[in-house]
């Protein structure tokens, strides 16, 4: 059988998915305390709204947003707030964030549905949208966008399709995975309420062939219902927004444009979970599935983790690191970030930690000059040509990185990953994306 | 949480993996490739041609060495490319020459066309080529003197004779076919490289066997080669005969001079060609017109290097006229 896939470029490293990809999904205990960053979204920071000392639930507002994008942080236990610190994330950054403590002698105090409204799909789709945005929900795939300015198009930008992404084509990654298996309902459900606010017909689920076994349980799941569920062919960066609309519907977003421009929403798996939760049981984003996994780490697992919770304790939770581990990721191996700090909390778009063994892990390791193979060219899916941009760069000339269309570059690695002259090609368009204007 | 006492862990930009593909591993695995062909040139040409080839390769990795410590660089002779443009000029060589040529033309390959032009990566043109070049112009006569093919170890002076290019060119295609006995004779000997020529360049079938292992590695592609071979056999059929146009026999031209040593090894050069698929097909069908031209008007009886040289100036111009398309840039239908 053969599977659509996007035709432009893209690559094939290994998926080292079997580490994670048989272990049931499994509830980590709360923690005593949570860290939770009052930023953890594209857009404005928010402004918390507690003080120190204050008691808050599980599932209390103590962040609110300041502006149209951005999205509410919620408490993710029941205790007091001990402090406001900041602290380091994986992207370079120190942000904001509210320290919430469990007494020791406290018990769990969960959060728990006040409401179970199960005609959900007959609310106004202003209704939805509005509880979507009280939950606090952003794109759980890593990008973090919040999700009720996504599915708020412009009037002149109609939508006609929504895909939840179940591609999860980065390496090792198994989160999307398990929520497909083990919740197949809430997510179809999830992406019903979006095709009911977007006023859509046409839903689609797209993942990839290494999934056989969520893909027949999405298609149960889906059975009478308007949505199609689509099996692609295995390629990195197939879970990239503009690849998977051209994978599912040929459809191709214009240069600098947006998935709407084409008439697209495109939701992550995780996404479509919690919008589910939050439309039925108002449960805001205060925990997720987080892979954690990679040849570094003891005993790889999925984990339901509270927002917040440090890494630390997630990779204590799969039996500490090996002797060999040589680099901690969040996210996956191909976009993903480096921690320099496992004190470093669980966010909403922390979809994986992975734990690279030394020998696989790549460094600021000496490169080469570009022997122009091309090998950039044929892997970009973008249909860019990385070798410019990484000279362009390398020599200062900035103006002429953006002549090559530096901003069409969304970083996905193929281009570093094929190079065998091994040059940091991604931290070139990195840097040149910083000393231009768009 | 640590990672063992001063296992610190690694913090760097994505992405966090990379292929095991590099750039030393290419350099020698093309070389390693070309094995066949030097095989079968040492086979019709006896133990001059190993001579001839190791002059190269010492010459340029000396080349090498000498120009990058007295620049100060890294020494990078264990990277294949020196030795890689080292054996490509051998096989680009007559088996008849005294030990000086091979040497300064090594000299002019690495430490003038390479290295002075700032090394791996930012040569304009083919070193080997250049190399080969510079011979033929200096000394004219030993470069196209060309050994007769026997399967010959005694290292005894071999007589010497025309390549069929050659005789082509000054004699015409029914002298080749004398020479040969019979157009199918001609041809099977064009294949398995029982003929006059650069040692290297003879064996057709040793050199595909090469170009086919990089083919499937994905080492190189079709694109420039196949542009390459096209456009001579087409140019060959159209201008290359007695009786007025679409007379010519292509199969003879395709079959003989460097062409495939050209087209699978030195054309598809990275460093030296162009980068897009459509700037690929553009610079082999570039080499084969100007091959086809040279050979059928020019002076000499073969033009694949020079063809290969000129459109090596062309590099950059093709690279920035023939960019990719952007995705998402077509125009609405």
């Amino acid at each position: 059988m053969s599977f659509t896939t996007f035709p432009l470029g893209g690559i094939h490293p290994p998926e080292r998915k079997e580490l994670a990809s048989a272990v049931s999904i499994e509830v980590m205990p709360q923690p005593q305390r949570v860290v939770i960053p009052l930023s953890q979204h594209i857009g404005a920071p928010c402004k918390a709204s507690v003080e120190v000392g204050q008691e808050v639930k599980a599932g209390e507002v103590i962040g609110t947003p300041e502006g149209f994008v951005s999205a509410p942080v919620h408490a993710s236990i029941t205790g007091k707030v001990t402090a406001f610190t900041s602290v380091l994330m994986p992207i370079g950054r120190m942000v904001q964030a509210v320290v919430v403590e469990r007494a020791a002698n406290r018990p769990d105090e969960a959060w728990q549905p006040a409401e179970d409204d199960k005609d959900y799909l007959k609310r106004s789709p202003d209704e939805l949208k509005g509880r979507i945005k009280a939950a606090g929900i952003v794109g759980m795939g890593g990008a973090t966008f919040p999700t009720h300015v996504k599915i708020s198009p412009p009037k002149e930008k109609p939508i006609d399709a929504v895909i939840i992404n179940g591609a999860e084509c980065e390496p090792y990654l198994t989160a999307d995975h398990r929520v497909m298996l083990e919740y197949p309902e809430s997510v179809i459900e999830g992406l019903k309420i979006l095709m009911a606010i977007l006023g859509v017909t046409k839903g689609y689920v797209g993942i990839e062939s290494n999934k056989p076994d969520a893909i027949t349980k999405m298609l149960e799941a889906a059975k009478g219902s308007n949505i199609e569920v689509r099996t692609l062919q295995i390629k990195y960066p197939q879970g990239a927004e503009k690849m998977l609309i051209k994978s599912i519907l040929s459809r191709e977003v214009p240069a600098g444009g947006l998935p709407m421009d084409v008439g697209v929403v495109v939701q992550n798996v995780g996404t479509a979970n919690a919008v589910y939760e939050a439309c039925r049981y108002g449960k805001p984003l205060i925990e997720r599935v987080v892979s954690v996994t990679g040849g570094g780490i003891k005993s790889p697992k999925n984990l339901k983790v509270k927002v917040g919770t440090p890494v630390s304790q997630l990779i204590e939770t799969c039996g500490g690191l090996k002797p060999t581990a040589g680099k901690i990721i969040s996210g996956g191996p191909m976009m993903g970030f480096a921690f320099y700090d496992l004190n470093t909390p669980v966010i909403k778009g922390t979809s994986g930690i992975v734990v690279l063994e030394q020998k696989d892990a790549t460094g600021s390791d000496k490169f080469y000059n570009c022997i122009r193979c091309g090998r950039c060219v044929d892997a970009c899916p973008m249909g860019l040509m990385p070798l410019m941009l990484s000279l362009f760069s390398e020599k200062g000339h900035y103006a002429d990185a953006k002549d090559y269309h530096l901003f069409d570059c969304f970083e996905c690695g193929s281009c570093t990953y094929v190079c065998p002259a091994k040059r940091p090609i991604v931290q070139q368009i990195k840097l040149a994306k910083t000393q231009v204007k768009p | 949480m640590e990672a063992g006492k001063e296992n610190k862990l690694i913090v760097s930009v994505s992405p966090h993996i990379k292929s095991s593909e590099s750039v030393d591993k290419i350099m020698w695995t093309v070389t390693a490739t070309l094995l066949p062909t030097f095989v079968m040139g040492v086979y019709y040409f006896g133990p001059k041609a190993v001579i001839v080839t190791l002059l190269c390769i010492i010459g340029s990795l000396l080349s090498e060495y000498f120009v990058q410590k007295l620049a100060g660089k890294d020494i990078s002779l264990k990277d294949g490319s020196a030795v890689l443009t080292g054996l490509l000029l051998g096989m680009n060589m007559p088996s008849t020459l005294p030990f000086y040529i091979p040497l300064l033309s090594s000299f002019v390959a690495v430490a003038i066309t390479k290295q002075l032009f700032g090394g791996l990566g930012y040569n304009v043109f083919n070193p080997a080529l250049m190399g080969r070049a510079f011979a033929l112009i200096t000394w004219p006569r030993a470069m196209t003197t060309w050994a007769q093919p026997i399967a010959n170890f005694t290292g005894m002076d071999a007589k010497t004779t025309a390549t069929p290019l050659g005789i082509l060119k000054e004699q015409g295609l029914d002298k080749l076919l004398e020479v040969f006995g019979s157009k199918m004779h001609l041809y099977s000997e064009l294949l398995l490289g029982h003929r006059a020529g650069s040692l290297g360049e003879t064996s057709v079938i040793a050199i595909l066997i090469g170009a086919a292992f990089l083919l499937l590695r994905g080492y190189i592609t079709l694109r420039i080669p196949a542009a390459f071979l096209a456009s001579v056999a087409a140019g060959a059929w159209v201008f290359g005969g007695k009786q007025g146009i679409f007379t010519g026999d292509p199969l003879v031209h395709v079959l003989s001079g460097g062409l495939m040593l050209g087209a699978f090894y030195m054309a598809t050069d990275y460093v030296t060609c162009p980068t897009t698929k459509k700037g690929q097909m553009l610079f082999g069908a570039g080499c084969g017109l100007l091959t086809i031209l040279i050979r059928l008007k020019a002076g000499y009886p073969e033009g694949v290097m020079f063809s290969i040289l000129i459109m090596n100036c062309f590099t950059p111009l093709i690279d920035r006229g023939f960019r990719t398309e952007v995705f998402g840039a077509k125009k609405k239908a």
